[in-house]
């Protein structure tokens, strides 16, 4: 389920930042890539888990889904710090001048 | 069980290289004119993002499941030897077919971009003659 909820991350991400191309104030391209990144790594997981063990390719429950929804959290959670460091807008600069 | 670790060790020696590169860019950059497309510091950068982007998210999954613990020797499998072998194992193939996988792809994004930036040449010069510069 983290597998679709990354790859499903990934694709917003992806059309936010085109909309925006080819202007990355707010480094939605690092956040894209991060996700397809994650994806990609799991999509070769699960095949191969799939091709030597069988069972179901992708597991669909709540723990899961649980999982899928702390992968993005902790994704933008680390995207914002980037965000947040660089400041792009310097907002954070403008408010520690007070 | 620590098939990230490929990926990992990868991401650390291309964000080494990115930055060798970055510099020599920096400072060449100034003698010549900057050629049509991604420099190579550019390349690597959209590598690194990849290999550490999935590098980060795998990490907390393998916490999620108890695999990686923020004790010594991090890895749960390490504290059982018989579970090492399987844990090398799965770095061998998963581990590095993850790895081969993400540098595939973004070889293949590379050349897309390569081919954009190449066919989008003709029209600028085009457009520069028309405009008489």
């Amino acid at each position: 389920m983290w597998l679709i909820m990354t790859a499903l991350a990934g694709v917003i991400a992806t059309a936010i930042w085109y909309v925006k191309a080819p202007e990355d104030k707010y480094k939605l391209g690092l956040l894209s890539l991060f996700f397809w990144g994650a994806t990609l790594m799991w999509l070769v997981d699960h095949v191969m888990a799939y091709v030597t063990e069988g069972g179901e390719f992708l597991e669909i429950n709540l723990d899961a889904t649980l999982l899928g929804v702390a992968v993005i959290v902790f994704a933008l959670f680390v995207w914002e710090i980037v965000l947040v460091v660089n400041d792009p807008k310097g907002a954070l600069r403008k408010a520690l001048r007070g | 069980m620590a098939c990230f670790l490929v990926p990992m060790g990868e991401a650390i020696v291309t964000t080494v290289v990115q930055k060798v590169v970055e510099n020599k860019e920096k400072k060449v950059g100034g003698e010549r004119t900057k050629k049509v497309g991604l420099s190579w510091s550019q390349r690597l950068s959209w590598l690194n993002k990849l290999l550490w982007g999935g590098t980060a998210l795998l990490a907390l999954e393998h916490v999620w499941h108890g695999e990686v613990v923020p004790w010594p020797p991090f890895l749960t499998a390490m504290e059982n030897p018989a579970d090492v072998g399987p844990m090398l194992r799965e770095m061998a193939t998963i581990g590095v077919a993850m790895a081969i996988t993400v540098t595939a792809i973004w070889g293949i994004m590379i050349l897309v971009a390569e081919l954009k930036a190449k066919a989008a040449m003709p029209k600028v010069k085009e457009s520069l003659v028309r405009g008489g510069v």
